[in-house]
């Protein structure tokens, strides 16, 4: 067996325990580690498909920073985890039965006819040495899909600002000082001029 | 060998997976948002071997504006989260029955 397929098994068995972790772990922390590994190891079967940049920013933006906005949120709440589980018997059944009678459609999709066997698809040759895969996809990104790639920027503003937006709150009856209401301030409200008569010095 | 049949079975498995969870664990909103995560994913691994098996690129494109509506997704949907949290005090799904006629 050639080492690329025992990588990609090896990969793949990792990715679908870890999937089945997720679902079936109670504590929603370990759930997230869980995810963290099977975004690891579908990083690896990534590089197998020769999408090296796409894996670098698979690890970076979901292992990085998705899944630590994760873990943040899952430790910040204080979660009572006892009727969250509830029901995990109840609706195992269901489950089970949707997602096998799913698989089985797509297998069977899948592997007959040989829709998409090496004859339709053949595999392909490795790239040359000296390709690079984040020039590539730059190189296309910046030309062909410069406005979807200006869109994308945006969403992601919609994103910060909603956030912010979301989790801002007033506190009343706290006693921090409001720099722009400082700066903002006028003479008339600090100082006041009073006029009256001259009185004579007394001495004494 | 591997063939593009590989790489999209190991994305239905993910798929169906996910699929599961999202039956399973219908009362804890923080698994239902890891599961839409991992449904993400498998669509990605699908794209990604369409882009290796058809020598096109726009795949990976494709891929690359998935992750970014993804991140933005999840960075809303936590927001969402806290804020219920902090209203309601719980994130059970059967409690938030406002809207129910």
């Amino acid at each position: 067996m050639p080492i690329v397929q025992i990588v990609f098994y090896a990969f793949a068995l990792v990715l679908t325990a870890a999937s089945v972790m997720v679902i079936t772990v109670r504590n929603p922390v370990y759930a997230a580690l869980f995810l963290v590994l099977a975004f690891f190891s579908s990083t690896a079967i990534w590089i197998l498909l020769e999408a090296e940049f796409l894996a670098i920013v698979l690890v970076l933006v979901y292992v990085g920073a998705v899944m630590v906005l994760f873990l943040f949120v899952v430790m910040m709440l204080d979660i009572n985890l006892a009727p969250l589980s509830e029901g995990f018997i109840r609706y195992l059944p269901a489950g089970v039965g949707v997602a096998s009678i799913m698989a089985t459609e797509l297998m069977v999709v899948l592997w007959t006819r040989g829709r998409f066997d090496a004859a339709a698809f053949p595999i392909p040759a490795p790239h040359p040495q000296g390709y690079s895969n984040t020039k590539a996809l730059g190189e296309l990104l910046f030309t062909q899909y410069v406005l979807p790639f200006e869109v994308a920027g945006i969403i992601l503003l919609v994103a910060i600002i909603a956030a912010i937006a979301l989790t801002l709150r007033k506190r009343t009856g706290v006693k921090a000082q409001n720099p722009a209401r400082q700066v903002m301030v006028q003479r008339d409200e600090r100082m006041r001029v009073v006029s009256m008569k001259s009185e004579p010095r007394q001495d004494g | 060998m591997l063939t593009l049949a590989h790489f999209l079975t190991l994305g239905a498995i993910l798929f169906c997976l996910s699929v599961a969870g999202i039956f399973l664990n219908r009362k804890n909103v923080i698994i239902l948002l890891m599961c839409i995560e991992l449904m993400l994913l498998a669509v990605n691994m699908n794209f990604v071997a369409f882009a290796r098996f058809l020598g096109s690129l726009d795949g990976q494109i494709f891929v690359f504006f998935i992750l970014t509506v993804a991140a933005a997704e999840a960075a809303i949907g936590l927001a969402i989260l806290v804020v219920l949290f902090r209203n309601r005090g719980t994130i059970n799904v059967t409690d938030l029955d406002e809207l129910k006629g």
